[in-house]
């Protein structure tokens, strides 16, 4: 029954979400394009799909996985696991916290993995580009983008260090990327971005932030449990350009290696 | 191996192993390094079944609903070819669905409280709302202006780092403007406000677009909607921050 309950409110919210969504289409449609939609009954079909599945994907979310994943990072910043000693007056170094750092890494590659918005954004890079960039692997570069960000910006949480320093230090590599880079790639790259933080990820992440800034002597949770997802919108894309340029060496080479066989 | 004829059982399972690595670095970090047992195991295994379930709905309605709208309005406005109307739509569509987006009303809270603690407005419950109200405006008006920069480009055939470029310029020296405690927030609104149903739709949009329009690509023009909401509600949050 509180099962029930749960499903029917997600299912209201996640209707409301949808509905300047589809105001604005239908308005468009309507009075702008003054012409019916095509494939009408198909369109409706698939929005039910849509709204259904997002509120399935919360309420089981809600269920299975945030009060475990939001209960671990609370559990492993808190002091005590840190520094399992009575004897406060051993300082923790930011070297102590490595289950965090692992934690976060790990927990940013799984969440990225599972992120609704970037398996859209795949599956229409696979079919744009006849193949040549395959879904799968865009995921797994985006994924371990997150996974360093994360991790980063955990240790940036620990250590205090401004958050700015990280985050232009990453455009300019960024920058430094884009121009080496082979063309096709860079908007793919500067959107996946964008879609790595929604749904799944950004709940624990805030988590583990907060939970890391209110553990840490010094440290206010309130300014310093921000800037996690900063990092994990940073990353993928230096992770993606990565991707695109270690593709393009691997071909040269190929193409290197067999021209020297015909040379030969 | 066995060969799954049916599509919706085939994607079930894949929406499985998509989930799969969140469920073993739970489980490993709970028993291994926490050292503790897993509570309400019923609860995660209903849990899951549903987020499997839920994603592959998703994913079926994805290839259903939100990519054919978004390409054929986008084919239909090329032959249109009123330029205005579709700036029109890409606003709209940009603002629309920010305005509403749960993450971003979350953030705006916090970042009301945080100003409030900080003393750049009253403690009162009203000067709170309305900064909150302000900020999610701004965040909402931010990517509506991104979306129908985007589309623009796409367009005129702009070159994408062109624009993107000085945009991390831009947020580089409004960060030495901007008041300290905004821009954990600034930064952290450009990852929030694109959100799931959003992204397919706006990426369709823009792939429809560039294949539309002779000369484009979809694959160097089409890209890159995304990447602009990310970025203008950085440099627009902090300039929020540094007016008030």
């Amino acid at each position: 029954m509180m099962l029930l309950n749960e499903v029917l409110s997600t299912l209201l919210s996640t209707l409301r979400d949808v509905a300047p969504i589809i105001f604005v289409i239908v308005f468009f449609q309507l009075v702008v394009i003054r012409r019916p939609f095509s494939h009408f009954k198909n369109l409706v079909i698939g929005m039910v799909y849509v709204v259904l599945g997002m509120t399935f994907f919360l309420v089981g979310l809600d269920k299975a996985l945030f009060p475990l994943g939001t209960a671990m990072a609370e559990q492993l910043t808190r002091h005590d696991f840190i520094n399992p000693t009575t004897d406060q007056s051993i300082s923790i170094a930011w070297q102590d916290y490595y289950w965090v750092y692992i934690f976060g890494a790990c927990i940013g590659f799984a969440t990225t993995l599972a992120e609704p918005a970037l398996i859209a954004v795949a599956i229409k890079a696979q079919q744009i580009s006849g193949g040549t960039i395959k879904a799968w692997y865009l995921r797994l570069a985006v994924s371990l983008g997150v996974s360093v960000g994360i991790a980063l910006g955990t240790y940036r949480i620990v250590t205090g260090i401004d958050l700015y320093v990280f985050i232009i230090a990453g455009y300019i590599v960024v920058i430094i990327q884009t121009i080496f880079s082979p063309k096709l790639i860079i908007g793919l790259a500067y959107d996946s971005g964008g879609v790595t933080t929604s749904t799944v990820t950004v709940p624990l992440v805030t988590a583990l932030g907060i939970g890391l800034a209110s553990s840490i002597p010094g440290r206010n949770p309130l300014m310093d449990g921000f800037g996690l997802i900063a990092f994990a919108s940073l990353f993928p894309i230096m992770a993606v350009l990565a991707y695109a340029q270690f593709a393009e060496w691997i071909n040269h080479r190929a193409q290197l290696k067999q021209q020297n066989q015909e040379g030969e | 191996m066995f060969q799954v004829k049916n599509k919706f059982i085939r994607q079930l399972f894949g929406s499985f192993m998509d989930l799969l690595p969140i469920l073993v670095v739970i489980f490993v970090f709970q028993l291994v390094i926490l050292r503790q047992p897993i509570p309400n195991i019923a609860d995660i295994a209903v849990g899951t079944a549903f987020v499997v379930i839920g994603l592959t709905l998703f994913i079926q309605g994805l290839e259903k609903s939100l990519f054919p709208i978004g390409e054929t309005m986008a084919y239909a406005f090329a032959k249109k070819g009123s330029l205005l109307w579709l700036l029109l739509f890409a606003f709209s569509l940009g603002f629309g669905t920010t305005a509403a987006e749960p993450a971003l009303i979350a953030v705006a809270d916090e970042a009301a409280r945080i100003a409030a603690e900080g003393g750049m407005i009253e403690k009162t419950d009203s000067a709170k709302n309305d900064y909150a109200f302000g900020l999610r405006f701004t965040v909402a008006f931010s990517v509506g202006f991104a979306i129908l920069l985007g589309v623009l480009r796409i367009i005129r055939g702009w070159p994408l780092h062109y624009l993107i470029i000085p945009g991390y310029i831009g947020v580089v020296v409004m960060t030495f403007f901007a008041p300290e405690a905004i821009i954990g927030i600034a930064y952290d609104s450009g990852g929030v406000t694109t959100s799931t149903i959003t992204v397919p739709l706006v990426t369709a949009l823009g792939v429809g677009l560039a294949s539309a329009i002779r000369d484009r690509n979809p694959m160097t023009d089409g890209f890159g909607l995304i990447a602009f909401a990310s970025l203008t509600p950085m440099i627009f949050v902090m300039a929020y921050g540094m007016i008030l």
